[in-house]
């Protein structure tokens, strides 16, 4: 063979290759991207159907509810919440009143089945998105009267879970406590982590 | 005064490594023989003094100073001392320490082997390190300094995290960093032969050693990190597609493209420019690797730094290192020159083949890694990038290159001839065919996924065999005994951890395919079936370990009706933290681990329980450490120590002309 059309060869191998290699991570991609919605998206209806996605957000306190290995849980930015079950084991750093962020698909009974849990930070880490939902749940209405209440869309069983007194609304302003001073540990734990 | 001293040695050594960083690379320039002769003391002089600052901390981590604010954060006064010890790498400021005080130990073991080589070149290498040291030095120094005091000090400390109390917290980061910072050496190489222009055969058998060696302590460390993972995070899984996991993988990537390359640079002067590029990208990832863990940028365990300043310092450090050096190739690279020609079929391109690969497979890993945290920083929306991308993209990958490890290593260099390789591999094929639809079959499930799991196993497998028997036949003459011990330790170590890599994809294939995980809710005398076995739960009890508290629960696992094993999990209580840690109880063995972890309780004596069966998982990290023993192999081979005594006597000969 010829330096010339070798060197073709090796070329269009080089290309070749390179094209395999582009087209499985533009299809992987494609099929793969997990996006991250907040409850307060969800409510207005924002996030897709039958395609898995993420939430986070803070466990709100008083709803964890098991049933053998069903757990479910109503998640809050603290102006909208999703009500989430799961079959599973949770992780060791979950908690009521603590940042989680959870994977799953939004059925149509308006409740979110989560396939994986996460908490992979420690006790004084909120994970980024759930900071996130806060965030932005504070930052666009700073002084939402939004209440608590369950969204008519959830299922009973969640919503027997929900204790009263949040359903109130009343509370709002104690989920909020809660939610800020989460936030705050964020900060605080991120400013100084030199404690 | 203990903390003032170490604080003191890092200045003097940011000094020492300022001067090692300038005058031996210009001497080397302008042939100044007295300053190229700094760098070998320079070198020595700079690692003491690291290693006076490492011994000061670790001097406060068994003093329990808490007067010291890093002591405070990150040990206590009930540690337990292998974890005081390891307490050292628990948080930023100590891991940045130990980075620094492993470069040193990298330079200090280049300025004691490295006796042979020419003093340009000696210069040069060191002086290159010595510039990343004071990257580091600065940088610890400016934004992170495990000395910073903590007054008044306080009576207790806050504890090791206890995710970290873990026998894997004692090897996993030492090793790991051993193997990223090692990577430096093979980088200052390149660098110093871009700057003097001699790149050749010889440069590239001084840097297939520490390449070797760096890439056999990533492999282990790796390795350890992700067993711990599999037994300490109760999930059972052991490789997560975790930021951090791909920042370590992506040097290991580019790190194994590199020797492969090397392979063709030393014995063919092939690929030199290649090589140099290679160079340079393992060592780029492993500061990126180090950027991405230790800036906060990504939120895990491993993520305690939170300072935005360390950030910027990193990635300005990262732009210099990564952008200079790559400017540095781009105008000194295209005077090096191409190497020997090939054919299309030959040793050389297949190696091209395995380089290409494995570099396209960094690139993926890296850009759903980064990929995330762009569009994050730009404001586009926070997505996440999870396993199914990576096993989407990384299997098909590497697939050809493991389809290419049984023929390479047959093919002739410069020109090989396919048909006489297909007749030596025949038998080989017909095994990993008849493995391919037998195991699966054996197993009770067939599944595609682990046909070609296990014919890829069985081919590379084999077809190392062939090879081997190619060198040993009686046929041609001579004991196979004398033949094989004559064999270069360099060619074993190839052949051992391709076997490694054989070992690997069992593992992998038969725990991904026949893996049984059930969650289950169970009481006192419940059982589980699980696998070919049956998991009793007897009871639970309650006792104290040397700092926290547990409840333990006792399954019985029977096979039959004979019981194999009796297994304890427990959910441990730290006296410094909420919430308990779940501690899973593993029955490892060669065909297949048990694995039982607890989870809550869900009434006064039922709980809600994990029971894994995980077959063959054990052979992963099997596979892996059979690799690192290739490379350790590899190192011993006499070539090296022949061609040390060989260039000292060449320049010492070369000495005496002049």
């Amino acid at each position: 063979m010829k330096p010339r059309t070798k060197r073709l060869v090796l070329v269009l191998a080089g290309l070749g290759a390179a094209g395999v290699a582009a087209t499985l991570v533009v299809n992987a991609f494609r099929s793969n991207l997990v996006f991250f919605f907040t409850p307060s998206q969800i409510a207005a209806d924002e996030a897709p159907r039958n395609r898995a996605f993420r939430i986070g957000g803070l466990v709100l306190a008083g709803s964890l509810h098991r049933e053998g290995t069903t757990v479910q849980f109503l998640v809050t930015d603290t102006a909208k919440t999703v009500p989430v079950t799961y079959v599973g084991i949770l992780p060791d750093l979950f908690k009521e009143g603590k940042g989680v962020v959870a994977q799953g698909k939004l059925e149509s009974d308006g409740v979110f089945h989560a396939s994986e849990v996460l908490a992979k930070h420690d006790e004084n880490y909120m994970p980024p998105e759930a900071a996130e939902a806060l965030k932005r749940a504070r930052g666009g209405q700073p002084d939402s009267t939004a209440t608590l209440v369950v969204g008519p869309s959830s299922g009973g069983r969640v919503a027997d879970a929900v204790p009263d007194r949040v359903a109130s609304g009343v509370t709002n302003s104690v989920a909020n406590g809660v939610a800020n001073s989460a936030v705050n540990g964020t900060v605080n734990s991120a400013g100084g982590s030199r404690q | 005064m203990i903390p003032e001293i170490g604080n003191f040695s890092l200045m003097v050594a940011t000094a020492v490594a300022l001067v090692l960083g300038t005058l031996p690379i210009v001497g080397a320039a302008r042939g100044n023989v007295r300053w190229m002769a700094l760098a070998r003391p320079a070198s020595r002089v700079l690692f003491l003094l690291v290693v006076v600052a490492a011994s000061c901390l670790w001097a406060s981590l068994l003093h329990d100073d808490f007067s010291v604010e890093y002591v405070a954060t990150v040990s206590a006064r009930a540690l337990p001392l292998q974890y005081k010890v390891a307490a050292f790498w628990g948080g930023h400021e100590g891991s940045m320490l130990l980075w620094l005080l492993i470069l040193s130990f990298w330079m200090f073991a280049v300025s004691v082997f490295s006796t042979h080589l020419p003093r340009e070149m000696i210069a040069r290498i060191l002086g290159v390190m010595g510039l990343i040291a004071m990257g580091f030095l600065l940088f610890i120094i400016l934004t992170s300094n495990p000395f910073g005091r903590l007054l008044p000090g306080v009576p207790d400390g806050n504890d090791l995290n206890p995710l970290l109390q873990d026998p894997g917290m004692v090897a996993h980061p030492p090793m790991l960093y051993m193997g990223y910072v090692g990577f430096s050496v093979a980088f200052a190489f390149a660098i110093a032969a871009l700057l003097g222009g001699n790149l050749d055969a010889t440069w590239a058998r001084w840097s297939r050693p520490w390449t070797t060696v760096a890439w056999t302590f990533l492999t282990v460390g790796i390795c350890l990190g992700s067993a711990w993972a599999y037994y300490t995070l109760g999930w059972g899984g052991w490789w997560f597609w975790d930021p951090v996991e791909n920042a370590s993988f992506m040097p290991w990537l580019a790190g194994t493209a590199l020797m492969h390359s090397l392979a063709v640079t030393e014995k063919r002067s092939g690929f030199k420019v290649w090589t140099v590029l290679l160079a340079i990208f393992a060592f780029s990832l492993s500061l990126l690797g180090t950027f991405l863990v230790r800036s906060g940028v990504l939120t895990s365990v491993h993520a305690f730094a939170s300072d935005p300043r360390r950030g910027v310092f990193i990635l300005i450090f990262l732009g210099v290192v990564i952008g200079g050096s790559l400017a540095l190739f781009a105008w000194r690279a295209p005077k090096v020159g191409l190497g020997e020609r090939f054919e299309i079929v030959s040793r050389e391109s297949m190696l091209l083949a395995n380089n290409v690969l494995f570099l396209a497979a960094a690139a993926c890993v890296l850009l759903g890694t980064l990929y995330p945290l762009m569009l994050d920083s730009l404001g586009l929306g926070k997505i996440s990038v999870g396993p199914p991308y990576f096993d989407a993209v990384f299997v098909p990958l590497m697939a050809p290159a493991l389809f290419l490890m049984g023929i390479g290593p047959l093919a002739r260099w410069r020109k090989a001839n396919l048909p006489e390789i297909a007749a030596r591999l025949k038998w080989a094929a017909g095994v990993s065919v008849l493995c391919a639809v037998a195991v699966p079959l054996l197993e009770g499930r067939w599944s595609v996924m682990v046909a070609c799991g296990v014919l890829l196993a069985t081919w590379i497998f084999c077809s190392t065999v062939v090879n081997l028997w190619s060198r040993l036949r009686p046929a041609d003459g001579g004991q196979i005994g004398a033949k094989f011990a004559a064999l270069p330790r360099g060619y074993l170590g190839m052949l051992t951890a391709h076997v490694g890599v054989a070992v690997f994809i069992v593992g992998v294939t038969l725990v991904k395919g026949y893996e049984v995980e059930k969650d289950v809710r169970m009481d006192v005398g419940d059982t589980v079936a699980i696998g070919p076995y049956t998991a009793r739960f007897v009871g639970t009890s309650e006792g104290s370990g040397p700092n926290y508290l547990y409840l333990r629960g006792q399954f019985e696992m029977l096979r039959g009706d004979k019981l194999v094993r009796t297994m304890f999990p427990e959910k441990r209580k730290f006296a410094s933290k909420d919430e308990p840690m779940t501690n899973a109880a593993i029955a490892p063995s060669i065909g297949g681990d048990l694995y039982v972890s607890m989870g809550e309780p869900v009434s006064q004596t039922a709980w809600v329980v994990r029971v894994y069966y995980k077959p063959f998982v054990d052979w992963i990290w099997g596979g892996c450490l059979v690799m690192a023993c290739g490379g350790v192999l590899a190192l011993s081979d006499r070539r090296y120590r022949l061609s040390q005594r060989r260039s000292a006597e060449e320049v010492s000969a070369a000495g005496a002309t002049a």
